[in-house]
């Protein structure tokens, strides 16, 4: 059984147009994906009609946003099966998150000589934080390795994670390499050695049912415009032991208790880490996304994309000079890959020309492209939007292209 | 010719396309005929990299006028740096700060200069003029 594609990319308006002249492809969304009309509209009714600043203020605009905004953080804690809705930071995506922890959570825990573990397959929101706070700390960065097919060397956790190990912080799903990495067996690993995790969730969320719970994670970031939210809004879920004992990141408004010039004290988590107005239209379009999200059958959708991925593959390697890179056996619906004798610039440019939307360059992720040799590459990403049709045009219109070079 | 000449030219050449194969199908043609950069010019000095393509960019001065050697891993990016090469190699400063490369955006092709951190071939251009600014102080220093 096939979920209804049709029905759906009929959800999203966006998705039905020509671009120069062509019917649309849109393979880019682990860049960034498409807004179904029910998170729109719900945006829409909250400008259009409902607009005050939350918990500020007593009147009738504030209380129905603040209602919606704390909803919304309800609806998120249960969609991450987290323990408390406290327990849910709002931020403007996975990047912030990640800053947050990694600045509260380095000037809590680490100091000089300690040692923080990334992954070599991270996305540098995931990479460069900590990088900063390692060298304000005096901290030592080191680095998990992966192999050929992309597939992290998880062993490797056995000597990496040592008495000065602090965190460790992976992606749920690589956005190069499309890997699914083993979060819980690593988890498992960390906590034998009480180091806690960050799991970079910005591809993962999109694509995987998350329980923070069972997963058993300490931090886990997402993007809201990855799983079909607006822009500027993300989370970080975090276990209250550790949000508790972690300084404030940003000072302003709203996390703080009471302010005097001798002396500030702080609110209650989740408010000590939102400070100022937050994106709280974006927060309720967020909760719409999940709410649609909630409403179309999860595991038919993740089998279709896994088909799409499957099919995409295959079409792929019949192709003379194509090289794929990341092949794990768990894999999400992304494929990175360069042509030999085409730079990735000239097919991205040409593919747009004839309507398909793909990502070219770096990837955010230079220390994939250094693992391979490579300067940049072409990446094509799905989401359930996209159909078998759309993957036979893309396969078709790359094999009319190698023939211009 | 002047340097608008030559633009007006390019854009007379590209006009006659209907179809977008054939328009990048010349530039693609353009840049496989570029002359290769001179090895030894292809050093970091002189790369200005974007994370989609690389351009190296150099350049001497003589009589006045700059001479300009460029080229990109990109074959398109390639295309478009030799006719900025048509347009801006051996002219003087003052020529090269007083025109913009309009033929871009009238044979449409505007996007490839997009102000984003990804493109080399904006910041060759900036790199062209900020040369040219070198130079005219300088020359104006010592006359």
């Amino acid at each position: 059984m096939i979920p209804d594609i049709f029905k759906i990319r009929k959800d999203f308006p966006i998705l039905d147009q020509k671009v120069n002249g062509k019917p649309l492809i849109y393979f880019d969304n682990a860049a960034t994906s498409q807004r179904p009309q029910k998170v729109i509209d719900r945006v829409n009714e909250f400008s259009l009609r409902y607009n005050g600043n939350i918990h500020r203020a007593t009147h009738f605009f504030a209380n129905k946003c603040t209602e919606a905004f704390e909803n919304g953080r309800e609806t998120i804690r249960e969609y991450l099966h987290a323990n408390e809705t406290a327990e849910i930071i709002f931020t403007h995506g996975a990047t912030e998150s990640i800053n947050l922890v990694a600045h509260s959570f380095g000037d809590a825990f680490i100091g000089p000589g300690d040692e923080v573990i990334v992954s070599e397959m991270e996305h540098h929101a995931n990479i460069v934080p900590w990088q900063m706070m390692c060298e304000r700390r005096g901290a030592k960065l080191r680095v998990l390795s992966f192999d050929e097919d992309g597939v992290l060397e998880v062993d490797q956790l056995d000597q990496l994670i040592n008495g000065k190990t602090k965190i460790l912080a992976i992606a749920h799903i690589s956005n190069v390499l499309g890997t699914v990495n083993p979060i819980s067996e690593i988890i498992a690993k960390a906590h034998l050695k009480n180091v806690p995790v960050l799991i970079d969730g910005a591809q993962g969320a999109p694509h995987l049912k998350i329980d923070v719970q069972a997963l058993d994670c300490d931090f886990y970031a997402f993007s809201g415009h990855k799983m079909y939210g607006p822009t500027g809004i993300g989370v970080l879920y975090g276990k209250r032991k550790w949000l508790d004992s972690m300084p404030p990141f940003f000072g302003g408004g709203e996390m703080i208790d009471r302010v005097t010039f001798s002396k500030t004290t702080y609110n209650e988590i989740p408010y000590k880490f939102e400070a100022g107005t937050p994106h709280y239209v974006g927060a309720i379009g967020l909760a719409a996304a999940v709410e649609y999200l909630n409403n179309i059958n999860n595991s038919l959708i993740n089998r279709y994309e896994h088909d799409l991925l499957t099919e995409a593959t295959h079409k792929l390697k019949q192709i003379e000079g194509l090289r794929i890179y990341g092949e794990a056996p768990e894999k999400a619906g992304v494929i990175s890959f360069n042509i030999e004798g085409i730079h990735p610039f000239d097919l991205g440019t040409l593919l747009d020309q004839m309507g398909i939307a793909v990502r070219t360059g770096r990837l955010c992720a230079d220390p994939v492209m250094d693992h391979y040799g490579v300067e940049n590459m072409v990446r094509a990403s799905f989401a359930f939007y996209n159909t078998f049709d759309e993957i036979e045009s893309f396969y078709k219109a790359l094999i009319r292209l190698k023939t211009m070079f | 010719m002047t340097i608008d000449e030559i633009q007006q030219q390019i854009i007379e050449d590209f006009s006659g396309f209907e179809d977008w194969m054939d328009k990048y199908g010349l530039l693609i043609e353009l840049g496989n005929e570029l002359t290769p950069i001179d090895p030894k010019y292809k050093v970091e000095t002189n790369l200005i990299r974007g994370c989609q393509s690389r351009v190296w960019l150099h350049q001497d001065f003589v009589n006045g006028k700059i001479i300009f050697e460029a080229e990109s891993d990109a074959l398109i990016v390639k295309g478009l740096v030799a006719l900025l090469l048509k347009i801006y190699s051996n002219r003087t400063p003052h020529e090269i700060l007083t025109s913009e490369p309009r033929f871009i955006d009238e044979i449409g092709l505007r996007q490839h200069l997009s102000p984003t951190r990804s493109n080399g071939l904006l910041a060759m251009v900036k790199q062209m003029k900020l040369y040219a600014l070198a130079y005219e102080k300088l020359s104006s220093k010592n006359n």
